[in-house]
Order: C-alpha cells, then sequence, then structure tokens
C-alpha cells in the first residue's frame, strides 16, 4: 500500500503544480488578486505530496519492500541502514524524485521568506517555477516511476552499487542537485520580470540572495563530488574533465557570471537584459546536465545503464524551456531601458569582463563535451576530446580573471581612476613578483607554470589585504562585501592548490612484496602484508603499511579491497594521510600473485602536495556566499518598502 | 571619451576575447582528438599510425596475461580482436567478457600499447563505444551470410 500512497502523491502533486502553474500566471496577468493568492497555498500543498511521496520511497527502503522494482534494484537486506536510506537517490529513479523535491522545497522557501515582496511577483515567480516542476514531474510519472511494482518480488535485492556505498553519497547528489534545482529559481525570477514587464534594480535585489545561495550548493556539491572522486574512486585525481563534471561545471561558470552580473543590475540598473540571458542560460545548462547524464549518449565515467527515451524526453523539455524563454525574451527586450551609463574604466567594465571570460570559458567546456556528438551526428566517426583540450582552453581563459579579480573590487562604479588604483596597488604588484620568484624555490624546484599561478594569487592576496585595511579604515564592512572578500581569497587558496599539485604530485604504480619500501615526496611506505577482514555486506583484504618521514615512524596506513557479496566489482578504499600542506595516498590495486599466501601486491602511492587546499578554497568560497546572501540589507530595505507600503495604505485609509 | 568611442572599444574587447579564445579551442581541439577504431578497421588497416586512438569492444576469455604490473589481453569486438599491452593498475571493473575502452598507440607489429583504461561506475554497463563495435562487427557478420 505505502508505495502507490507515494504514487498516487505524486500524481496528486503533478495536478496541484499544474494549478500552482497556471492560476497565479493568469491571475497576475489579469490583476486578478483571488488568482494570485493560489500561488501560495498551491506551492505548499505540493512541496507536502512530494515530501509524502519522498517519505513512502524512503520508506520502502526501510523495510526492504522488494516489490518495488526500483528498491529490488539498489538494496539488499545485508546493507547498512544508513546506505539503505541513502539508496534512495542512488539510481536513475530516485535522483529524478529527489530532483523535483529539491524544486519544490525551492519552490517552498522562495513562498515563506519572499513575504515582503509584492504578491503579483512572488505569484510569477511561483507560477514558473509551478511550470518547470510540472514538466519535471511529468517525466518522473512518465518515464521513470520508481514505485513499479514487480509481479514476482526476489526474496533479495540487487543491492547497491558498491561505489555508491560510501558517507560521500548521503550528501554529494542532495547538494548539488539543491544547486542544480537552484538554477531554476533564479531562472523564475528572470522570467516573471520579463512577464511583469519589470526589469529593475528592486528585481535584482530581490533575486540575488536565491541566486547566491543556489550559487553556494552548486559551489559545495562540485567540491564534494570532486572530493569523493578523489578518496573513493582511487584514481587520486580531484577533477577529469569528465562529461558529467562538465554538466555540472558549466552551470556554475554560467551562474557565477550570473551573481556579478546580478550585483551591476541591482546597484547601477545596467545589464538587465544580459542578466536575464545568463539566468536562462544557467538553468538551460542545468537542464542539459541532465541530459546528458540520464541519456547515457556520452562515454562518461558516471555513465550507468540507461535509457534512450529518457533522453528524448529531457531533451524535448529543455527544447520548450529555451525555446519559450527566449521567445519571451525577444518580446519583451526592446522595452528595457537601458541602464546607467559607465566609463570605459569603471567597475562596470570589469565585471564585464569577468563575464565575458566566464561565458566564453563556458562555451569552450560546452563545446570539448558537445564535439564528439557533433561529429558523431555529422557522421565523422566516434571520437573523444581528452582533458588536454580542457587544460589548454579553460587555463589561458581563467588567468586574466585572476589579475582582474584584484582589480574589479577597488575600481569605482561609473568611472574609476585607473592610475589611482594602481597606486593603491601597487605594493600587490611586488608581492605577486615576490611570490612567483621565491615560493615555487621553497617548494622544491622552480617551474614557469607555479611561478605564475603563486605570482598571481600573491597579487590577489595582497590586494585583497590592502583592500580590507582599506575599508575597515572607511567604517565597518557590510556582510555582502566580507562575503566577497572571503570568497575570492577562496579563489586564491583554490588556485595554490592546483597549481601544486597539479605540478609536484608524485605517484607510482609498484610491485611490493611484504617487507619492500617504496618512496615518494620524502615520505616512506612499508608494506607489512595484507589480512583478510569481514565487513557488514563484505569481505576485505585490508593492507597495513607503515608511514615514515627521515626514518620516523608517523603512523599505520590500512588501504582494503572489498569484494561485496552481491556483486562481482572488487572496489579499492584507498588509506589516505591528509595534512595541512600535502596528502599521501595508498592504495591496494590486486595481488600480483593470488595463490600464493603473503604474495606481492600491485600497489599505487601518491604524494599530492596542498591538494585539500582546492576543497579549502570550495568552502571559503561558499562561505563567502553565505555571508554575501545574508546581508542584511536584503532585508532592512525590504522592511523599508514594506513601511512604505502601509504607510500609503494607511494614507489612502 | 565619447560614447561610440566606448563602444567599439567594448566590442573589439568582447572581438577579441572571443577571436583569442576560438584560436585556443581549434588549436587545442586539433591535438587532443581521440578517434575511435574498432578492432575490425584496426584488421583492414584502417588505424592511423603514430596517433593516439581509442579501441573498444569485450576484454577477451582468458586472455589477461600478469607479467609484474605489465598487463597484456586482448579486445575484440567478435570478429577481430587486437592484443593490448598495460603498464599500471587496472580499473577494478576491468574483467575478461566485459566491456573495455583502451587509449592508446598502435606498434607496428600490431599490438596495441595502451597509456589508459577506462573505468566505470557500474558493473552492468557497457561503454557506447564498445558497444559500437559489436554492433558493427555483428552487423557485418550478417551481411556476410546474406
Amino acid at each position: 500500500m505505502i508505495p502507490e500512497l507515494g504514487h498516487f502523491a505524486l500524481i496528486l502533486a503533478f495536478f496541484v503544480s499544474l494549478v500552482q502553474g497556471v492560476l497565479p500566471l493568469v491571475g497576475a496577468h489579469k490583476n486578478r488578486a483571488d488568482w494570485v493568492a493560489v500561488a501560495r497555498p498551491a506551492t505548499a500543498a505540493s512541496f507536502l505530496l512530494v515530501g509524502v511521496s519522498f517519505a513512502c520511497l524512503t520508506w520502502a527502503f526501510y523495510v526492504n519492500d522488494f516489490s518495488v522494482e526500483y528498491v529490488a534494484g539498489h538494496s539488499n537486506t545485508q546493507l547498512p541502514t544508513m546506505y539503505r536510506l541513502s539508496a534512495v537517490w542512488g539510481g536513475h529513479e530516485g535522483s529524478l524524485l529527489l530532483w523535483v523535491f529539491m524544486l519544490v522545497g525551492w519552490a517552498a522557501a522562495v513562498a515563506a521568506f519572499s513575504r515582503q515582496l509584492p504578491a503579483a511577483m512572488v505569484a510569477r515567480v511561483l507560477g514558473v517555477l509551478g511550470l518547470v516542476t510540472v514538466g519535471l514531474m511529468a517525466f518522473v510519472l512518465l518515464t521513470s516511476n520508481p514505485f513499479d511494482r514487480l509481479m514476482s518480488p526476489p526474496a533479495e535485492g540487487r543491492s547497491l552499487n558498491p561505489l555508491l556505498q560510501d558517507p560521500g553519497l548521503i550528501y554529494h547528489p542532495p547538494l548539488l542537485y539543491m544547486g542544480y534545482v537552484g538554477m531554476a529559481v533564479a531562472y523564475a525570477f528572470a522570467m516573471a520580470a520579463l512577464l511583469a514587464g519589470q526589469l529593475d534594480a528592486a528585481w535584482a535585489r530581490w533575486s540575488r540572495p536565491w541566486t547566491t545561495v543556489a550559487w553556494v550548493f552548486l559551489t559545495l556539491g562540485i567540491a564534494l563530488g570532486s572530493w569523493w572522486a578523489y578518496y573513493e574512486l582511487g584514481w587520486g585525481g580531484w577533477w577529469f574533465w569528465d562529461p558529467v563534471e562538465n554538466a555540472s561545471f558549466m552551470p556554475w561558470l554560467v551562474c557565477t557570471a550570473l551573481i556579478h552580473s546580478l550585483a551591476v543590475t541591482e546597484k547601477r540598473g545596467s545589464f538587465k537584459n544580459w542578466t536575464v540571458l545568463l539566468a536562462i542560460a544557467a538553468f538551460s545548462l542545468s537542464l542539459l546536465g541532465t541530459f546528458l547524464v540520464r541519456s547515457g549518449v556520452l562515454t562518461s565515467v558516471h555513465a550507468f545503464a540507461t535509457d534512450p527515451k529518457r533522453g528524448l524526453f529531457i531533451l524535448i523539455l529543455l527544447a520548450v524551456v529555451v525555446g519559450a524563454s527566449l521567445l519571451l525574451f525577444a518580446a519583451r527586450a526592446p522595452k528595457v531601458s537601458p541602464g546607467g551609463r559607465f566609463e570605459l574604466i569603471s567597475r562596470e567594465t570589469f565585471l564585464l569582463v569577468n563575464n565575458v571570460l566566464l561565458v566564453v570559458a563556458c562555451g569552450a567546456v560546452l563545446l570539448g563535451t558537445l564535439y564528439p556528438l557533433i561529429v558523431d551526428a555529422f557522421g565523422g566517426g566516434k571520437i573523444s576530446v581528452g582533458p588536454p583540450y580542457f587544460n589548454a582552453v579553460f587555463i589561458p581563459i581563467m588567468l586574466p580573471l585572476l589579475v582582474l579579480v584584484a582589480l574589479g573590487p577597488v575600481a569605482r562604479w561609473k568611472q574609476a581612476d585607473l592610475p589611482a588604483m594602481l597606486k593603491k596597488l601597487w605594493p600587490a604588484a611586488v608581492a605577486a613578483v615576490a611570490a612567483g620568484i621565491v615560493l615555487p624555490m621553497l617548494a622544491g624546484e622552480w617551474h614557469a607554470y607555479v611561478a605564475l599561478a603563486l605570482a598571481l594569487v600573491g597579487w590577489m592576496s595582497a590586494a585583497l589585504v590592502l583592500q580590507t585595511i582599506d575599508r575597515l579604515k572607511a567604517g565597518s564592512p557590510t556582510a555582502s562585501w566580507w562575503g566577497m572578500q572571503i570568497a575570492h581569497f577562496g579563489l586564491a587558496v583554490m588556485v595554490v592548490g592546483i597549481a601544486m599539485v597539479s605540478t609536484y604530485q608524485e605517484e607510482r604504480d609498484v610491485r611490493m612484496e611484504p617487507g619492500e619500501t617504496v618512496s615518494v615526496g620524502g615520505y616512506t611506505f612499508k608494506f607489512l602484508g595484507v589480512k583478510e577482514s569481514r565487513g557488514p555486506n563484505y569481505t576485505a583484504d585490508v593492507g597495513t603499511f607503515e608511514l615514515s618521514q627521515d626514518g620516523k615512524l608517523m603512523r599505520l596506513l590500512h588501504p582494503e579491497k572489498r569484494a561485496y557479496d552481491t556483486s562481482q566489482m572488487p572496489m579499492t578504499e584507498a588509506a589516505i594521510d591528509a595534512g595541512f600542506t600535502r596528502d599521501v595516498y595508498v592504495s591496494l590495486a590486486e595481488p600480483l600473485s593470488p595463490d600464493v599466501e603473503n604474495g606481492p601486491w600491485a600497489v599505487r602511492v601518491y604524494f599530492k602536495p596542498f591538494v585539500d587546499w582546492i576543497w579549502g578554497g570550495s568552502l571559503l568560497m561558499a562561505l563567502g556566499g553565505l555571508l554575501a546572501a545574508a546581508d542584511r540589507r536584503y532585508r532592512i530595505r525590504a522592511k523599508s518598502s514594506a513601511a512604505v507600503a502601509a504607510n500609503a495604505a494607511g494614507a489612502a485609509a | 571619451m565619447k560614447p561610440r568611442h566606448k563602444r567599439i572599444a567594448l566590442i573589439t574587447g568582447g572581438l577579441a576575447t572571443v577571436g583569442i579564445a576560438a584560436a585556443l579551442v581549434l588549436n587545442a581541439l586539433n591535438s587532443n582528438i581521440a578517434f575511435f577504431v574498432t578492432p575490425t578497421e584496426i584488421a583492414e588497416g584502417k588505424a592511423p599510425q603514430g596517433q593516439i586512438f581509442r579501441i573498444g569492444g569485450i576484454v577477451k576469455e582468458g586472455s589477461i596475461r600478469r607479467d609484474n604490473l605489465t598487463v597484456h589481453f586482448a579486445i575484440t569486438d567478435t570478429a577481430k580482436e587486437v592484443p593490448v599491452t598495460y603498464t599500471g593498475i587496472l580499473p577494478d571493473l576491468f574483467q575478461e567478457g566485459k566491456g573495455a575502452v583502451a587509449q592508446g598507440r598502435i606498434n607496428p607489429d600490431g599490438t596495441f600499447t595502451a597509456t589508459e583504461v577506462l573505468a566505470k561506475h557500474d558493473e552492468n554497463y557497457m561503454p557506447p563505444e564498445a558497444q559500437h563495435a559489436v554492433d558493427q562487427a555483428q552487423k557485418a557478420q550478417k551481411t556476410i551470410k546474406q
């Protein structure tokens, strides 16, 4: 009964969302307050219904109801409870239900936390979100119903893919989806403004905190995915330019551009059309990402067995979204008033360049990701585009951005004084040169690439310090200003990590007999042997390694090779000794003479300097975003405008 | 500066950025594309010489032979097969009888030296390129029978 209840709740939610998508939009257009008033209750109802549906699926996993096909395919009685619950989003159907749940969750949050916005605006935003929800729910109900029953339920489920039996899976997909789906909110605000013909600074101010929070989730989701790949896949890499990674990275790049362009729209009233286009692009890219992941058209490490029908559905949805939004844009854009003027040297220009660079970078990533599809479609044969392409294109486009990050915040709006800015920033330039020359030498060998990266880091960090001193003299800065500084500092920290690890990392694949040693980066691993041990639903070969530096024993490391009971697939669990300036990493590959007791193993050891700075930098960026979104002005001004409205109402009475 | 000059400067700047990016893209695409070749095509001598490319198919049953860290195996599309050598650590999902995609170069003696063997997340998943190779070979066999 419970799964049917879940299915029924989802069908009900579909119709409620249809109401949420139609009535408020029509009501806002025709000025009918009663229809506009439907938006909030409909959103809440849809949220509750999808919540019930999601809870039903979770329950089916909790009680091991293998008569549900999706549960039978992704769970197992031996699976620890924690993973049985996270297995809800371990497959296609469940992860889409999570997508929809997040979407109605965002809508409910907008409904709850936008009391100060005009009712018609909220109605339009919720209406657009309702229409998006309808599209995705139709997708779930028609092609990927997680509640489908099996005629003859198996006694035992097929279990969850062992790779996904990891704490990373509990957080990574929900965070990433929160970000993906959050793009829908930025999109809904842009559409609502277009529909109302009210593209102004007020709209940008309403949209900004939501866009920033969505960006924070996307940042955390991508960073967590990268960290998960690093330790769980046992490859030791942190970014592979895999199509699925790119699918999440492209909306991130565009959303980063959007955040900056929204700042201009709010403060100066410029870039309005451009901001709207970015919001459309960010959401379209997150739909495209879903299509790429779910259709299996690209060879990817993330590719799971897929169904072409599903890909087609998302492609149609994407076409409808892009087509409808651009039509609306074409109809309304000519009426948009031009924003404030600005001189060639001004903060506007710096932010414009930021936007151009981020969008061009996104275009290059998009081209590289889709190129194999394009070539194949035109009969050019099957090809693949490798990571060197992305590095060769992406890095040169990003370098100017790192230079500008220091200049933009110093520049004044409208008209900036370049000589005065340079006068203020010359110590940063000195710091940059010093950092470029000295720091790589401290790291061991001087490389031009690291020197350039560290010079840029020196430039960015010194400029940040100078600005902060300057700003503190002028009085205490706002939360959003601190947010910007912290996020930009996070970028600098991340660049350190990327430059150091990609230049100075050491990797060795070796054959080791018990008692043998191997060294990387000044650390020595001594292989003591492998013992069998039993986990809840797997058997593991647990290796023991002594990690030492300069002859001093530091600790024991225990990498594992697991064989899950329900799967033929072995799993590598790396052992990592993490540190502030470096990680050392060891993983067991395979026994080279499986028949011999205490025989040799193929072992992979890594030395990864500063690799944790990459994720540390991402965390700082996310923290900066949170601070910026929490700025009081988004609430205070809203209150004062509410007060104005109340006064006006009082005066009228 | 006059507004017209300003606009010209901004547009020139934008075009220059896009132009540089396009040049980077074309240059990088040229040198970083790996073509995909099936074992049958290699047998027909259609493999690009001295260039990195990808092959895909099934890892032939009983073909894996280890020599310390060097692994020898054969990739087949059910019609033809290619002997492959790879030095290093293979992904967990690399198994006999399963699909695999390898990237590397062909040697004059007809063996393939892989620099990379692709990993998958899911044991029931068949790489599209491997599937394509097998489909092609089976289509060809059907045509011959008819």
